[in-house]
């Protein structure tokens, strides 16, 4: 397979325009980055740009809001195992129990056994506040089992926020399902919106009784699509679009399909990097075609900036994730655990858990945004300099882990006046690693080679040497102040260093993505 | 006239579970099997047998 289009990071920054145009009516949003600027999910009132019934919905959930994921949790039932498309990219055949991509699930379960998961995960996670089916097929393939489990969900746990995701063929056939249960949120997998480049990404789809192929089958996938996807707009469903990144196939494209979508209401844009290793039996993992790079990605989502709100904290969970984004407990959730946890779902203690839960995070975005004004140097010139840096946290905003301990960093991307979250590098071990903790370091390397910095709470002197070694700055004396703040002050004293010629600006390369699994519970 | 699921093959997706107009399919032991006393090809109800068309698996789904 040749790949000769690969997408050109500079012609994106030089050539594109914002994509302002065609803001959808009643999809304000909330800026997934949580920089300044723009009004983030973070304030406790809400930001100004949204109606207060859409903050509602997505104050919680913490796929719609970058903030409310470091306070919520979620869970994927597996009920839904037929699929009636194939993607180049999906193979739901093996499953490896550290393997964490979409897909994937290590036990399918009946509408019953799924309530029941529901119920033991819930009293055992408090924070727990949305229930998502995702597969690992369709769940519109499967609308008996989905829509059972959510009848049976509302019964039973009526405070649990439900949402579904779908490649979007049977949709229209089900949304008024779809509004009668209350759903909240609506994924739709949208890689493209012309035919000729679906037809690279779909061999077939499964469609009126018949099995199609070609360009036919793409045309009436993105037909389907955009009706499904204008139709919960209508009725006021919030609406996901996650993208997959193609690099070769759908890159450049994906601005049109950003585009396309902000047209009919989407309300968050959720750009994900292509996972093919050739382990996971995909034809794309078989046939070599490449995921793309950090900058790549980079590149599109920033080039989609402007418009339809994007998502950069996703973690391509499991389809049977269970917990705090970016962790995976399903394995302590398994049917006969399960069986064995006394399970008492008390929605008292559930509300006031997250009353609590929301005080504490009023009071953090409160002394966030005290740090911030503090820190916030209205005499630096902005000189256009932007530049990457890397941050070890556990937790609460705050640079707050060791360096050895965070199995990924968060990257901020500064200037003057500004940090701004642009996503996560994973640095964890491959499950089919035989990798050991001395190998484990260019990897990190290899997965941060365009930052020009690492802010930590602590870090040794060999990872710390390393570091250097690559031009990377290892820096420490930031430790457990937020995060915003600690960039911000980092980058005011790399500016004075290069004005004083302490040091030479120099821009650094591009980073490589980590794919595979997560080797253990990563902390929240 | 009948097919039959090669559960070597067989990923037990459920996809073919749901489309047979006969409910000729059922699952045995994480895999998925037809009852060749009720398969018919889907013949009087659709174009092609819906198993075949709907599984993921190529040549998963034969004749027997």
């Amino acid at each position: 397979m040749s790949h000769t289009a690969f997408i050109s990071i500079g012609d994106l920054r030089r050539g594109r325009p914002a994509l302002g145009d065609a803001a959808p009516a009643g999809a304000g949003g909330c800026s997934s980055s949580g920089g300044a600027g723009k009004s983030s999910c973070g304030s406790s009132a809400g930001p100004e740009d949204m109606p207060a019934e859409i903050w509602d919905k997505v104050k919680n959930h913490p796929c719609y809001s970058e903030e409310a994921h470091h306070h919520f949790a979620r869970m994927h039932v597996a009920v839904a195992p037929a699929c009636n498309i194939q993607c180049h990219y999906c193979n739901r055949k093996y499953d490896c129990s550290n393997e964490s991509r979409p897909g994937v699930v290590s036990q399918k379960l009946t509408p019953e056994q799924a309530v029941k998961k529901v119920l033991a995960v819930a009293s055992a996670i408090p924070q727990m506040t949305v229930l998502g089916i995702a597969g690992p097929g369709d769940s519109l393939a499967n609308p008996k089992k989905t829509f059972e489990t959510m009848r049976l969900l509302q019964q039973h746990a009526p405070d649990i926020k439900l949402c579904l995701s779908t490649n979007g063929l049977a949709l229209p056939d089900w949304v008024d399902e779809i509004v009668k249960y209350n759903v909240d949120h609506v994924t739709i997998t949208i890689n493209m919106v012309d035919p000729a480049v679906g037809e690279k990404i779909y061999p077939w789809i499964f469609h009126d009784h018949r099995r199609i192929t070609g360009l036919e089958a793409a045309r009436i996938l993105h037909e389907r699509q955009m009706l499904g996807l204008e139709m919960l707009t209508a009725r006021g469903v919030l609406t996901k679009i996650n993208s997959v990144l193609i690099p070769g196939v759908n890159d450049e494209h994906l601005i049109e399909v950003n585009r396309a979508v902000k047209a009919r209401g989407a309300f968050l844009h959720n750009i994900m990097p292509l996972i093919s290793e050739p382990e996971h039996g995909t034809f794309y993992g078989l046939t070599g075609q490449r995921g793309p790079t950090a900058q790549e990605l980079k590149a599109v989502q920033d080039a989609c900036a402007g418009g339809a709100n994007l998502m950069r904290h996703c973690r391509q969970c499991r389809a049977d994730a269970v917990g705090m984004l970016g962790e995976d407990r399903s394995d302590e959730f398994t049917l006969e655990k399960i069986e064995d946890l006394a399970v008492v779902y008390d929605l008292d203690k559930r509300r006031a858990y997250q009353q609590q839960v929301e005080l504490q995070r009023q009071a953090q975005h409160q002394a966030k945004v005290d740090a911030l004004a503090e820190a916030f140097d209205a005499g630096l010139a902005d000189d256009g300099l932007k530049v990457l840096v890397a941050v070890a946290s556990e937790s609460q905003g705050l640079v707050n882990q060791h360096f050895g301990h965070a199995t990924e960093f968060q990257i901020y991307e500064v200037g003057a006046g500004a940090a701004t979250f642009v996503g996560h590098r994973r640095v964890d071990l491959y499950c089919q690693g035989g990798y050991g903790e001395d190998e484990q370091l260019p990897s990190i390397v290899q997965a941060l080679a365009d930052c020009h910095a690492v802010l930590v709470a602590k870090i040794g002197a060999c990872p710390r040497d390393e570091l250097k070694a690559a031009g990377i700055e290892p820096v420490d004396r930031y430790a457990h102040e937020f995060i915003e703040k600690a960039a911000l002050a980092w980058f005011a004293d790399y500016r004075e260093r290069i004005a004083s010629g302490a040091v030479v600006h120099q821009p650094r390369g591009d980073a490589r993505i980590r794919q595979g699994a997560f080797t253990g519970t990563a902390a929240a | 006239m009948a097919l039959k699921i090669i559960a070597s093959m067989c990923s037990g997706c459920s996809a073919c579970e749901a489309e047979c107009p006969n409910n000729a399919i059922r699952e045995k032991g994480g895999t998925f099997i037809i009852d060749p006393a009720k398969c018919t090809e889907c013949e009087g109800h659709f174009d092609a047998p819906q198993c075949i068309a709907v599984c993921p698996v190529d040549n998963c789904i034969k004749k027997v």
